[in-house]
């Protein structure tokens, strides 16, 4: 099952819950950075918790950071995956 | 100067600004329309099931929907305590017509009273751990269960930059914590946000405050808490509580806001140790609250009550308030039948409702008890309030272990009002002992 | 006319000492009190070390009725200031007990004691309708942190103001710093000031497990806590106690006592940025520390010493050392600084009591403890941080300082006696 964008921002409004004038549904929140999302480190964390659970994934402690976009995270964890089925 | 930056010459320090949140509704003004209603907050708890446990009656907050009270972002990493006091803080500076952003950042500062913290969202990180495992326990857990939660909170919200602080002092603490606020003006704060808010009522937080042997097991909601009645057997939770906004006087004149009172003098101490032979604290303490006040019993137009609600503690406090102010020598009130006892939030609700009380000239009354017990020789206002137009109040405030504090406050409108003048903006050195 | 505050009388409960004597020892012998954690399995935990206390309760004096009632944490702040009162030579009650204050600090109260019954009540997190049929009596005394403050008020028979002080990790330095307002003010004559925590538990492990700020070097537990070093890589948590009893300066030493030493500045701020993050300039810490000096009447060459919060996180240790350059200008080049954190581990909201304990002794003895397991150097940290062995030093004034989640920043400047000296 592929993982989305959307499914990034969808986890993030979940655990870290979303500022009233961001709108994290639109399209064009894929290639805004976390932080300007107003996603601050803590929330990160748990997005990472989050997707090593989803995916048995590890996620090495600096790899993520909150100056990444939806994409760019996707886009990791994807390569995370593979590497983890090879 | 002297090491904690304490001058001399003590500030008068204004309330101008309330906001509220408690089982009587929430935001001032639904609160204190319930209060001259005497419209209970107190019913069957619905957080939860209660139906297994002794305890069913709780004061719960009506109708209070995070999501439109509390910024989406805050809203999963704090707990219901910090969302209580986050949406009082928004009213009372609202109410204080006071934009931080406007004013010195180290000039201004957070002080709460803190309880049990982060009740709730602590069992359920819990319930996390021993279900699933350490790494399912939230990243926020670190931020949201620790009872200065709110204190920082606040003070990044509304960049206060000043000395922050959280004290516990369990009932006590919001008089304890308006005390640190008083001081800090004293010390190069200007204004300060100050108060207290409790949410404890999920089943573990509630099977906790049940092993006091002082909760109310009574399924009747009218008939669970009745301070100073011989039918007496318990106080009922609440959850909630109040933010206020305080400041020097110069501050406010400067800012040309109102103010709805002011605090005029403040004591605390603890009582000795059960089984001691030693007498509890509350008529000392009271005294001393009077005597930094500069005022005798007789000038103190209202005493908001503790009321424990126990017959024992009732009967205690009755009696020292008797032996201050004679027997039915003041009017005693315990609104706190509407709310049930709100643990870091009481005191700091107790304090807003006295202020209110005084800004409107009216006596609140204690709805529920019908006659005060024998043992309780106090002028219990029942039935309804009085529109007596009371000048000055005294809160008490008694935390359990033996924490003991008292808070005496005027209204605005105290007969000597002329308005807040640049002369007027400090008071004599309170009483040191050579 | 002024009312100052001096410290009469320290006790002290800490991993590797407990005792003020064995305590010093550690610190001057710049040991390390860090291991595996074996407090509870912490197998399935990121960071598995901790700095624990070899603490028998009963071999302490507690009674099993005290050992029962009270949480570790409160066992500790017990232990601690009756040691306290024993070294001050106070004889209690004294004749007016509503002069005889109480500030305990602590960041998590009664942690251990809440999830242990915790996990029986809900039958291991099965229930969320907790069990209420296997409630211990005293478990409201878990759930409200004050009953910490309430054991050291009934060991000090105090019926004056008495408050338990959370600010999280600056609890340790804001009780005493409260304590001395309550002096300074007249509301007390004597304090008993300090703080407990004993944080050593699954949930509270957990919590900084979620934010990678505890250290995950487990295969080497010695040396895990290594503030200022460039390899390091989080804090360790501890646990412990440390009380003073503070006494208004006159009246000490109308009684003949002989302070250790005089508390001439306090101030707080709090960063109002992030509840954990830290911005790498330091601005509120500095703040708090000049505002200190301000009240001391010092400068910054008169700071023989800084006990800092040295946590070893990546993070403070850098926003820290920007702070004592900001707030001592040059002098922080010449200004020996040092983490005991190194030694005896992060306990939260007892540790700035510690740390103060330590910063008594200090001036006690004129030593500087040193900072452990600093090896290797970090650019960003260029001050001198005292590696690894203890320093004589000739200390007038020593400041200790402390940072905390929620944004809090406190600074104590601590000195010889100067009021009682100046009255004499």
């Amino acid at each position: 099952m592929p993982f989305t964008e959307a499914e990034v921002l969808r986890i993030l409004r979940e655990v870290a819950g979303a500022d009233e004038q961001v709108d994290t549904d639109g399209q064009d929140s894929s290639d805004v950075p976390l932080n300007e999302l107003g996603y601050d480190s803590l929330a990160l964390l748990e997005l990472a918790a989050r997707m090593e659970r989803l995916y048995p994934i590890q996620i090495p402690d600096s790899d993520l950071k909150n100056e990444m976009t939806p994409r760019e995270i996707v886009a990791y964890v994807n390569a995370r995956r593979a590497e983890a089925r090879a | 100067m002297s090491a904690t930056g304490i001058r001399d010459e003590r500030p008068r320090a204004l309330v101008t600004g309330i906001g509220v949140v408690a089982p009587t509704g929430v935001g001032t003004r639904q609160h204190w329309e319930s209060v001259l209603a005497g419209k209970s907050g107190l019913g069957r708890i619905t957080r939860f099931d209660p139906s297994g446990y002794p305890v069913q009656v709780a004061g719960e907050v009506p109708g209070y929907d995070e999501a439109r009270h509390v910024p989406g972002r805050l809203v999963p990493q704090t707990d219901r305590f910090t969302h209580f006091a986050i949406t009082a803080a928004q009213e009372a500076l609202t109410d204080a017509r006071v934009a931080p952003s406007a004013l010195p950042e180290y000039e201004m500062a957070v002080v709460t009273a803190s309880s049990s913290g982060g009740t709730d969202f602590g069992q359920h990180e819990m319930e996390r751990l021993y279900q699933k495992g350490p790494s399912w326990v939230s990243a926020y857990q670190s931020i949201a269960w620790f009872y200065a939660a709110t204190t920082g909170q606040l003070s990044i919200r509304h960049g206060m930059r000043g000395p922050c602080g959280v004290l516990c002092s369990e009932q006590a603490g919001g008089l304890d914590a308006l005390a640190q606020a008083w001081r800090l003006l004293s010390s190069g704060s200007r204004l300060v946000l100050v108060g207290g808010t409790d949410a404890s009522l999920c089943p573990y937080g509630l099977v906790a405050q049940m092993a006091t042997g002082s909760l109310a097991t009574t399924d009747d909601p009218a008939r669970a808490y009745l301070p100073f009645t011989t039918a007496a057997r318990g106080f009922v939770p609440g959850e909630g509580g109040a933010l206020l906004v305080v400041e020097s006087a110069q501050s406010a004149h400067q800012r040309g806001a109102s103010h709805y009172g002011e605090l005029l003098g403040y004591a605390a101490g603890f009582d000795p140790r059960p089984g001691s032979g030693r007498p509890a604290v509350l008529g000392a303490v009271i005294r001393r609250a009077l005597s930094d006040a500069g005022l005798t019993p007789d000038r103190v137009d209202l005493v908001f009550a503790d009321a424990h609600g126990t017959p024992d503690r009732d009967a205690s406090e009755a009696q020292a308030i008797t032996e201050v102010f004679g027997p039915c020598g003041v009017p005693v009130t315990a609104p706190k039948t509407l709310t049930g006892r709100l643990y870091a939030g009481g005191a700091a609700l107790d304090t807003a409702t006295a202020l209110l009380a005084l800004s409107e000239g009216i006596v609140p009354h204690t709805a529920g008890p019908d006659r005060p017990a024998p043992a309780c020789d106090i002028d219990l206002v029942l039935g309804q309030p009085r529109p007596t137009r009371p000048r000055t109040a005294l809160i008490v405030a008694r935390g359990h272990g033996g924490f003991t504090s008292a808070l005496v406050v005027a209204g605005r409108h105290r007969g000597l009002d002329r308005g807040v003048t640049s002369a007027e903006v400090t008071s004599p050195v309170k009483g040191i002992p050579a | 006319m002024t009312r100052a505050a001096v410290i009469t009388g320290v006790g002290v409960v800490a991993p590797g000492g407990i005792g003020r004597d064995a305590y010093w020892n550690l610190l001057s012998a710049g040991r390390t009190a860090t291991r595996r954690i074996s407090l509870f399995d912490a197998s399935g935990f990121r960071s598995r070390v901790a700095a624990e206390c070899d603490f028998d309760p009963v071999a302490f004096g507690l009674s099993s009725r005290e050992v029962r009632r009270m949480d570790r944490a409160a066992q500790f702040a017990v232990v601690a200031a009756r040691e306290a009162i024993g070294d001050s030579g106070i004889e209690l009650p004294v004749s007016d007990p509503g002069r005889v204050g109480v500030s305990i600090g602590s960041a998590v109260g009664c942690t251990m004691g809440l999830e242990k019954e915790y996990t029986v009540l809900s039958d291991s997190g099965r229930a969320w309708l907790v069990d209420h049929r296997y409630s211990v009596p005293h478990l409201y005394g878990y759930m409200a942190p004050s009953t910490i403050a309430t054991e050291v008020a009934w060991q000090a028979r105090a019926e004056g103001p008495a408050a338990l002080v959370s600010t999280g990790c600056t609890s340790g330095l804001d009780a005493v710093g409260h304590g001395v307002q309550l002096i300074e003010e007249g509301t007390a004559d004597i304090v008993l000031a300090g703080a407990a925590d004993a944080p050593l538990s699954p949930i509270t492990s957990a919590c900084f497990d979620a934010i990678k700020a505890t250290s995950p070097n487990n295969d080497d537990p010695a040396h895990a806590s290594r503030p200022f070093d460039g390899r390091r890589d989080g804090f360790v948590l501890g646990e412990g106690a440390a009380v003073m009893v503070i006494e208004e300066a006159r009246a000490a030493q109308a009684r003949g006592a002989d302070p250790y030493a005089e508390i001439l500045g306090f101030a707080g701020r709090s960063n109002g940025f992030h509840m954990t993050g830290l911005k790498p300039d330091g601005r509120e810490m500095a703040e708090a520390i000049r505002v200190a000096m301000g009240r001391a009447r010092l400068a910054p060459p008169d700071i023989d010493y800084i006990n800092a919060h040295g946590s070893g996180t990546r993070q403070n240790d850098r926003h820290e050392t920007a702070a004592f350059k900001a707030s001592l200008g040059h002098h922080a080049y010449a200004t020996p600084v040092s983490s005991i954190k190194s030694m005896i581990g992060h306990s939260l909201g007892a540790i700035g009591s510690l740390e103060l304990a330590a910063c008594v002794l200090a001036l006690r003895h004129q030593v500087v403890p040193p900072t452990a397991n600093l090896h290797v150097a970090d650019p960003e940290c260029d001050l001198d941080y005292v590696p690894n062995i203890a320093r004589e030093r000739r200390l007038r004034n020593v400041l200790s300082v402390g940072s905390g989640f929620g944004g809090f920043q406190s600074a104590i400047i601590l000195g010889q006696p100067r009021a009682a000296r100046a009255a004499a």
